[in-house]
């Protein structure tokens, strides 16, 4: 359950950029989560609402954009969604896809007020 | 209070870091933030890989799931190697001091760190740990991380590898279920060979599985009860330790 600590880091990385911006309180936060992240949505949502309490965020709407994961075949180069790195081409049914994209775990961005 | 990692204890020293530039839009009420959320861990990551390179140190991470053997390979090591090489290990648990007097009974420095409800150990956690040890007179640190091969798979602590053990005990396909694990290590340990003839686990299906994850994987077949398989373990270490401090 290392999402509690991912989402400490989310209200960290909100709050201390709201105080250098001059805002009082934090409305809404958006965080880019990829599929291969190892990173659940749904777990750091459940985890939001504790984490937040008594800071900058208190009350303010998670919004999570969820990156799908995107490998390239080394031995045909096609392009596939996957969903984890053991996924075999579908094309060719070769192993070992270089990771595209889905391993983001960014605080994209939030409103203030 | 540690300027850099914002925790009490005093007296450590991390390389500096940079300020990160926002864009904060005035005329708008959204800020961009685009800052990655290990960001912090990997910052002190960097921070504990440069001091390891200043001191010339080899790093690993080991990490497995409970029960595979890593204390016990950690053990032998230590009793066969630990005459012609300076070691230092930190065990990483979440209760209990246990694996650390085992590791203290082979006569090398030894750090217990506990994480708690935690499920594995940060960069924060390692930077912290080493300032327990004289680095001057240590060649290999070992940092035995929590059973469990999900959380520790995302944490870098700014080892040179994250040496994965994987024991005959356990189901061959376990690359295949916890294939994060096994794409962070680009080292595997099969352990607990010896018991082969009883086990219907095959070793072969198992480094396939494992090189369908990562196919640079780098295998070693062991058992640190019998030993068979040892030394081309410590051939390894050896190669590592001399490039190390060639750097």
């Amino acid at each position: 359950m290392h999402e509690v600590g991912i989402t400490q880091s989310i209200v960290e990385i909100a709050e201390r950029t709201a105080r250098s911006g001059g805002a009082k309180r934090v409305l809404s936060v958006t965080v880019e989560i990829g599929a291969l992240s190892g990173v659940i949505p749904e777990a750091v949502e459940f985890c939001f609402e504790a984490c937040s309490k008594g800071t900058f965020l208190e009350n303010a709407r998670l919004i999570i954009e969820r990156v799908p994961g995107m490998g390239r075949c080394p031995n045909c180069a096609g392009e596939t969604e996957i969903d984890a790195y053991s996924c075999e081409c579908p094309a060719c049914g070769a192993f070992g896809l270089e990771t595209l994209q889905g391993k983001e775990l960014r605080v994209k961005e939030m409103e203030i007020d | 209070m540690c300027i850099d990692c914002g925790c009490p204890s005093p007296g450590h020293d991390h390389h500096h870091h940079k300020a990160h530039d926002h864009d904060h839009g005035h005329d708008s009420r959204t800020v961009r933030i685009e800052e990655d959320l290990l960001a912090k861990n990997d910052r002190l990551a960097r921070a504990n890989r440069e001091l390891f390179r200043d001191k010339g140190l080899f790093v690993l991470n080991l990490v497995s799931s409970p029960g595979s053997g890593k204390t016990s390979i950690l053990e032998r090591t230590l009793a066969d190697l630990g005459a012609q090489t300076g070691f230092a290990v930190l065990e990483g648990d979440q209760q209990t001091a246990n694996d650390a007097e085992r590791i203290a009974a082979t006569g090398v420095p030894v750090h217990q760190i506990n994480t708690g409800a935690g499920c594995h150990l940060d960069a924060h956690m390692v930077g912290h740990g080493v300032e327990r040890f004289d680095l001057d007179a240590v060649d290999i640190l070992m940092i035995e991380n929590v059973g469990n091969l999900v959380c520790p798979a995302s944490f870098d602590l700014g080892e040179d590898h994250k040496v994965a053990v994987l024991s005959v005990t356990e189901g061959e396909d376990k690359p295949l279920k916890y294939p994060q694990m096994f794409q962070a290590a680009d080292i595997l340990l099969i352990n607990k060979i010896d018991l082969l003839p009883y086990l219907r686990f095959d070793v072969e299906k198992c480094k396939q599985f494992a090189r369908r994850v990562n196919p640079a994987i780098r295998i070693f077949e062991l058992s640190c009860h019998s030993g068979v398989g040892m030394d081309a373990w410590y051939g390894w270490l050896a190669e590592g330790v001399a490039k190390k401090r060639k750097q």
